[in-house]
Order: structure tokens, then sequence, then C-alpha cells
């Protein structure tokens, strides 16, 4: 006999399917475009920058090599400092979202707080994806990619 | 006692063909609940609804958290 302690809320913050009534109600997850840039602290910002905006996006995730959120790099420049590192250039500790938490609860959210992006991550810190405001509010589900 | 697992742990379990059980309240079981699981809620159980069980193959039981 084994137990799962961790539970239901565990399987679900970690994008996982469920079954039932509820399963089917659009989650935070679900809506994440997981394609988001990731990079390194010890990376140099500006090729970190180079990279996200080279891909069509504004932001990029720092992550350790367990994938998890250290920071994000955001108000991205192409010419930013040759020598800083993204470690230096980082805004650390961002506030985070699991993915089981329902779609409109987390647009509610950003909206209150004037912010337009959520990072979602599994409950042990491991990047997800990055959901948008508008993609939350969207009534279709729609794959992940960007 | 059970051995306490992990979701990785689970992951290998259910590969090897785990049964899993969801002891929580009938209601929030048909609301939701892992793939597979079925509703053995806690204070219904007794000897005959064990008996749903296959005991040759692992048994993991869940509910909502750690907590």
């Amino acid at each position: 006999m084994y137990d799962y302690a961790a539970g239901k809320v565990d399987w679900m913050a970690a994008g996982r399917p469920t079954e039932g009534t509820l399963a089917a109600q659009p989650r935070a997850g679900q809506r994440a475009r997981r394609d988001v840039p990731r990079s390194r602290l010890e990376e140099r910002a500006g090729e970190a920058s180079a990279r996200a905006l080279a891909a069509g996006w504004q932001m990029s995730v720092v992550v350790n090599d367990h994938d998890i959120v250290l920071g994000v790099l955001e108000g991205l420049r192409l010419d930013a400092g040759a020598e800083t590192t993204v470690a230096e250039a980082m805004r650390p500790g961002p506030s985070t979202h699991r993915a089981h938490e329902p779609a409109a609860e987390v647009a509610a959210k950003l909206a209150k707080g004037g912010r337009h992006r959520a990072i979602v991550t599994t409950p042990e810190g491991e990047l997800i994806g990055v959901a948008f405001l508008d993609d939350l509010l969207a009534t279709e589900v729609r794959a992940p990619e960007k | 006692m059970p051995t306490m697992i992990d979701r990785h742990r689970l992951d290998s379990l259910l590969s090897e063909g785990a049964q899993l059980v969801e002891v929580l309240p009938a209601a929030e079981y048909e609301e939701e609940h892992l793939p597979g699981a079925i509703s053995l809620p806690l204070r219904q159980i007794d000897r005959d609804a064990t008996t749903v069980l296959d005991r040759s193959r692992p048994i993991v039981v869940y509910c909502w958290d750690a907590l």
C-alpha cells in the first residue's frame, strides 16, 4: 500500500490530466505558452535578450539546470551591457502560479495587479510556461504553443 | 503503514499497473480525480469495500493534499 501524500492538488498543479465534471475547466497550465525562452544565470544578458527577441518574445525566464524558476529577464534590449550577466539583470523571485489554477481566476489576479502575464510552474517550481492575459481569457482552448 | 511516495514514484507504480484509490468524499471524486482512479471515501471504507481492489497489484491511495 502506498500513499501519494501530496495528493490531487500536486497532480493537478503539475499540469497532469484529470477526469470528472470539472476536468474540462480551462486551467492556467493549459493556456501557458511552453516555448517561452529560458536563460541561465551565468549567461550574458545581451545574448539571452537577443535570443528571446529573435524568437518574438519580450522576456526570458531564468532557470537552473532543473528548470526551476529563479527570475525573469524583462525589458529586453539587444544592447544590454556586454559584461552584464543574466544574474545581474534579472528580476529575482517572480510570483508564479500553479497549472491547476482556473484560467479565469489567474486572469482576474493579473488584471487586479495590472499585470498581463503569469509564470506557471509545478509545485516544485519547475517552469511549465507563461500564460498571457488574453490567452487566459480566451473562451476556446487552443494549443499551448506560441 | 503505507509507504509515502511522490509524483515521480507514482508514475513508476502506475506504469507497473498500480491501482489508484481516491479517499475523498464521492462528490469531490465526481468533480475531479486522477485518471483511472476509483472512489473509496475514507468514511465509507469497510471490509467489503476493499473487495473491489486487486491485491496482486500495487495500491496507491490519495486525498486532496498533504495537510
